[in-house]
């Protein structure tokens, strides 16, 4: 870059440090230290993580994982058909639909997930609904299926918009030459289609995997006071318990975990570029 | 042995494989094609030939199956093609950009219409492998597509169109994107390959000269509409209308009188020439190629006009001449001075005599 230009990122840089690298740097400090009655005065320890590495931890951990998986999974599973069909009206529709998808993110989302609360509830409109086919009522709320329902409407755009925009890019003489060459709509879609949208899958499944991984508003309104995620865990320790040094060990956790996916995200896509020839995924 | 004599043959007998019936083609209530007649046999290279938007391309995507006509039929080999997908056609596809897979390197790229029909893995790489040779890349099996160059990656494209010994091929604007001498030699490998393999070639172009080196015959579109169909000499030396004259080469136009069969007149001369079958006193147009204006004398000239312009174009001079007011293009090795008032003559065989038409 012109050395002129690179000026211009300077405060970009600075801005960046400021609410970013100093913060990490501080939560990795509190992580390592242990709690006393002089503010001043500190210990290194490395207990915090032995406390995190307890069981009870450990499974919040994984039943987290599991949860924000599932989410991701499920939203892959409706966003990928839906980016398709999107793509596949005419322009002007296509901006429309679009709209329509994200016009939910608009609204608060603290709202949009207490809307899901009256909708599930027990006296709710879903039960009064089933309650005139003498169905129900459905114990819904406070249940994993509320949290992962709550997460994956909260995060589908995020799946949405990366997976449309690769399909969008896909050129359409790439599907007419698969199909002039003996491609049926399965073929094109499997032999085609897929390979070429990978990396707005990868994308898709980052931007929902890594919120509904440290998310914990949703668990917390549609989970009930004591279910329990990494998130809640972590948003209990800094203002419930006043324990910052343990949350602060969850913190740098989640971030590894976050980041090992990440890690595993990009070999993947990595993978796949060198076995089949370079250049089809824009970085 | 009697399958190479059919296949020798069947070039001669000129066997009917596509017949196109007054197929027509509406956009968005514009109308693309307005009724292609159009009989395509085996072993023949076919040029649909025209300015864009003329409805070539879209005629092209008809009979690959990538659009569907909105009325007419299409036979192939007697069967109704417009019922068989695209996948089932016979007929394999070198698109405008090459359209190869990004994701695949060069022999995947040649497989993939091979993998489609689940055909055994010796076979496919034997297949794959002689194509690689055939198109002079097979040291590049494995290379990834964007490491090619455009005509590297031209001959892929045509590899993996050809690897599935299609009845048919077609071709849309394949060498727009090469320059100049890669075009030429690709024109050149192109009409050796079908000759080699014996495939009917439908070629979309609007490259005239394209079309005149390689084609067995040349349709001429225009507004969705069929202009000529004839021999490349044909069609360059008996244009149908002005606008075939007009596209197909460089040609002075003029306004004339036919006075009786194989006699013309035009600036205020009669001159023999080799039409008939027009009515007495038909006014019509009149094709003089560039290259058949003879420059003579003064006393000479069956008329007479002034030096306008000399261009020196490598071969030949490019000499504008003024008559009165109207514009006539000479090409000729001989040099004139600008403002020189010469004569000009006309063999009666090169003087082509159309119709008042377009």
């Amino acid at each position: 870059m012109h050395e002129s230009t690179k000026r211009f990122s300077y405060p970009y840089i600075v801005w960046i440090s400021i609410i970013i690298v100093i913060p990490m740097i501080l939560i990795f400090f509190y992580s390592v230290i242990e709690s006393s009655n002089n503010q001043m005065a500190f210990r290194f320890t490395l207990e915090n993580y032995q406390t995190v590495l307890e069981p009870l931890y450990l499974r919040v951990l994984w039943h987290s994982f599991i949860i924000a998986f599932s989410s991701t999974v499920i939203c892959l599973i409706i966003g990928y058909p839906v980016a398709w069909i999107i793509s596949r009206f005419s322009v002007k529709k296509q901006s429309t639909l679009l709209i329509l998808f994200i016009m939910p993110m608009w609204i608060n989302m603290l709202l949009r997930t207490y809307a899901w609360i009256t909708i599930l509830e027990r006296n709710g409109v879903l039960n009064s609904f089933l309650a005139l086919f003498n169905l129900g009522p459905l114990d819904l709320m406070y249940t994993d299926f509320a949290v992962i329902l709550g997460m994956v409407y909260n995060f589908l755009p995020f799946m949405i918009l990366p997976i449309y925009t690769a399909i969008l890019k896909v050129d359409q003489s790439l599907i007419d030459a698969a199909r002039d060459l003996g491609a049926s709509d399965k073929k094109v879609f499997t032999r085609v289609m897929l390979p070429l949208t990978i990396p707005g899958i990868i994308t898709g499944i980052t931007m929902v995997f890594l919120p509904a991984m440290s998310t914990f508003v949703i668990p917390q309104l549609l989970g009930g006071g004591q279910y329990m995620m990494i998130g809640n865990l972590i948003e209990r320790q800094f203002l419930l318990t006043g324990n910052w040094y343990l949350g602060s060990a969850f913190s740098m956790i989640l971030m590894v975990f976050i980041l090992i996916s990440i890690w595993i995200m990009k070999k993947f896509d990595s993978d796949d570029v060198t076995q089949k020839g370079k250049g089809v995924f824009p970085k | 042995m009697a399958l190479c004599f059919f296949i020798g043959g069947s070039g001669m007998t000129k066997m009917p494989l596509i017949e196109i019936k007054n197929i027509t083609k509406e956009f968005d209530g514009e109308v693309i094609l307005k009724g292609i007649d159009l009989t395509i046999h085996q072993n023949e290279f076919v040029t649909l030939l025209g300015p864009s938007g003329c409805g070539k391309t879209t005629l092209l995507r008809i009979i690959g199956g990538f659009e569907a006509p909105t009325s007419g039929q299409i036979d192939f080999n007697g069967k109704d093609l417009l019922k068989i997908p695209s996948y089932h056609r016979e007929i394999n596809t070198v698109f405008q950009k090459y359209a190869l897979f990004p994701h695949l390197n060069v022999f995947d790229n040649i497989a993939f219409g091979l993998k489609m029909k689940k055909v055994p893995e010796n076979e496919l790489m034997e297949k794959v492998n002689k194509m690689l040779k055939m198109v002079k890349l097979a040291d590049y099996a494995k290379r990834p597509i964007d490491s090619l160059s455009g005509g590297q990656q031209q001959r892929i494209a045509i590899a993996r169109a050809l690897v599935n010994r299609p009845k048919v091929l077609l071709l849309d604007e394949p060498l727009g994107a090469l320059d100049l001498k890669l075009r030429q030699e690709m024109q050149y490998e192109l009409k050796e390959i079908q000759r080699e393999l014996g495939i009917t070639f439908i070629f979309v172009t609007h490259d005239q000269e394209e079309a005149l080196t390689m084609s067995d015959t040349i349709v001429v579109l225009h507004e969705g509409l069929i202009q000529q169909i004839g021999s490349p000499v044909d069609t360059y030396n008996e244009p149908r209308n002005r606008f075939v004259a007009n596209f197909i080469g460089e040609s002075n136009i003029i306004r004339g009188k036919m006075l009786k069969d194989r006699r013309v007149e035009f600036e205020n001369h009669i001159f023999d020439c080799v039409d008939r079958g027009f009515a007495k006193d038909e006014d019509v147009d009149i094709v003089i190629r560039p290259e058949d204006l003879q420059i003579v004398s003064k006393e000479d000239g069956a008329f007479n006009g002034v030096v306008d312009t000399v261009i020196f174009k490598g071969v030949h001079y490019e000499i504008i001449v003024m008559v009165e007011d109207r514009e006539y293009v000479i090409h000729s090795t001989q040099q004139v001075d600008v403002g020189a008032e010469i004569g000009m003559k006309v063999a009666p065989s090169d003087i082509h005599v159309m119709e008042i038409g377009v």
